[in-house]
């Protein structure tokens, strides 16, 4: 077990003129953790997933991250080419709708090696089955490869970016709405392919959703989102099973049983 | 003797903020401990908490006051102040837990959600399958269900998968929650002999057994939950 975290985020705040999309969130993630943020639309769970991962800067606060050496940097204090970098081969970002994360109008199989050329390989045969065998962990048929995305469903499409996502060994992905718009039966194979994956993978990741049960199934810690502000932040069992704020309570007793 | 469990003045109630903020004591001034090799079992009726306290030894509940210290290798760690992470690693490593249901997961097998504990600390998978097919064989788990997800067996096939998943580890804290409730008298026996082994083996039991033939089987000693009752005077 490492003994230190991968991203130790502090006192994150993100202002959109003066309303607040986040407020002073602070939170450290380990490697192989899987953090749930969840809250209702608006609560500010996508602001803060945007924050972290240096796609929208934030008005103040900082976010850590630990580099393969062992160093930590403040993300936005990196250049443009090194931030790039590092999220093009150590992290992943899977959005919720697929067609933000992926070329539609090329091969799928050109999605996922796109990811290997960025880092640096250039062995097309190499590359190819990598993608053969990207595409078969996520449970996507072979004789696929040189389709375009654009063909798939909406299932398929979501497991294809994940791959694209994967194939780099990311130590950290950030997930928005993974499972969003997609029928109940696609979800329960995407989520039980994303718990394999990330189990097998020792990834750490942090997951937005609005669905508890998603965030109970991936996540081991949980942080509930309201008006901007973190409310509730603990163990997801204890979160769930015994819920302490007024909105989290809300939450977990709206949840219909089947 | 080793003491794996002290629970120390620990008291809890539930606040429901839906309706109006009405605070429901549960439990009050719990004192106990378990040492290696026993089975001590919570007693009292319905309602007065047994469960609760297993929750609260596992992490499920948060407590509002008191201490709850394992053994973690050579430290002692009070899991009611414990961060996540900590909670997480006592569970890989120290307690095991039979919940009274089986949560499912859609697409992972029976033979899966038993094996699981000995993968995540780290045993190869042939070696935790062939403990999980051990287990399940020895439970009576028709062989044909091994390779199935268990959302559609039935209660008492669940919960023999339950109870070989609490089993496989070697934690030295084992917390049941009525593990025989669904069961028939044969596998009733074989939960018994199951406990009896852990106790040989060193492993600190508390359990929760309403069948009053398998409590007095098993059971050290009583717990009285009752006399933790919290909200039993008038304020």
């Amino acid at each position: 077990m490492s003994d230190h975290p991968l991203l130790r985020v502090s006192a994150v705040t993100k202002f959109y003129g003066s309303r607040v999309g986040c407020r002073d969130v602070s939170f450290e993630l380990w490697p192989g953790e899987v953090l749930a943020v969840v809250g209702e639309s608006g609560s500010g769970k996508t602001t803060l997933l945007n924050a972290i991962s240096t796609r929208l800067m934030p008005t103040s606060g900082t976010v850590e991250y630990c580099m393969r050496d062992g160093k930590f940097r403040d993300l936005y204090r990196m250049g443009e080419a090194e931030r790039r970098f590092l999220m093009r081969t150590d992290w992943g970002f899977v959005h919720q709708n697929p067609a933000d994360g992926l070329r539609m109008t090329v091969s799928a199989g050109a999605n996922v090696g796109e990811r290997l050329m960025a880092i640096g390989d250039r062995h097309y045969g190499n590359i190819r089955s990598s993608a053969t065998q990207w595409l078969d962990r996520v449970e996507i048929e072979a004789d696929r490869i040189d389709d375009q995305p654009r063909d798939f469903s909406g299932g398929m499409r979501q497991r294809l970016q994940i791959a694209r996502n994967l194939v780099t060994g990311p130590r950290l992905v950030f997930m928005d709405e993974p499972t969003g718009g997609l029928d109940v039966s696609v979800q329960a194979r995407l989520l039980d392919l994303m718990r394999g994956l990330v189990n097998d993978l020792g990834l750490a990741a942090i997951v937005v959703t609005h669905d508890l049960a998603v965030a109970r199934l991936l996540s081991h810690r949980m942080m509930v989102m309201k008006d901007g502000n973190v409310i509730e932040h603990g163990l997801t069992d204890r979160v769930l099973d015994d819920p302490r704020e007024p909105y989290t309570q809300l939450l977990v007793s709206s949840i219909l049983q089947v | 003797m080793p003491t794996p469990l002290v629970v120390s003045e620990v008291a809890k109630s539930f606040t429901m903020h839906l309706r109006d903020g009405i605070k429901l004591p549960v439990v009050k001034d719990v004192n106990f401990s378990v040492t290696a090799g026993e089975c001590a079992v919570l007693g009292g009726p319905s309602g007065v908490g047994k469960s609760s306290i297993l929750k609260m030894l596992y992490g499920n509940y948060s407590v509002d006051s008191g201490q709850i210290l394992i053994t973690h290798g050579n430290v002692t760690v009070d899991i009611a102040s414990a961060d996540p992470r900590t909670v997480l690693n006592i569970r890989r490593d120290v307690i095991g837990y039979v919940s009274q249901f089986l949560r499912t997961v859609p697409r992972v097998s029976a033979m899966d959600v038993v094996a699981e504990p000995l993968l995540a600390r780290g045993i190869s998978q042939d070696e935790a399958r062939e403990r999980a097919r051990a287990l399940l064989e020895k439970l009576n788990l028709p062989e044909r269900l091994w390779s199935l997800p268990p959302a559609t067996f039935s209660g008492g096939e669940q919960q023999r998968v339950n109870i070989a998943r609490g089993f496989i580890t070697d934690h030295p804290l084992l917390l049941l929650d009525e593990p025989t409730a669904s069961l028939d008298a044969a596998n009733r026996a074989v939960v018994v002999d199951l406990i009896r082994a852990k106790k040989k083996a060193g492993t600190a039991l508390l359990g929760i057994f309403h069948d009053q033939d398998v409590r007095e089987e098993v059971a050290d000693r009583i717990i009285d939950v009752s006399e933790f009752r919290a909200g039993k005077e008038a304020a």
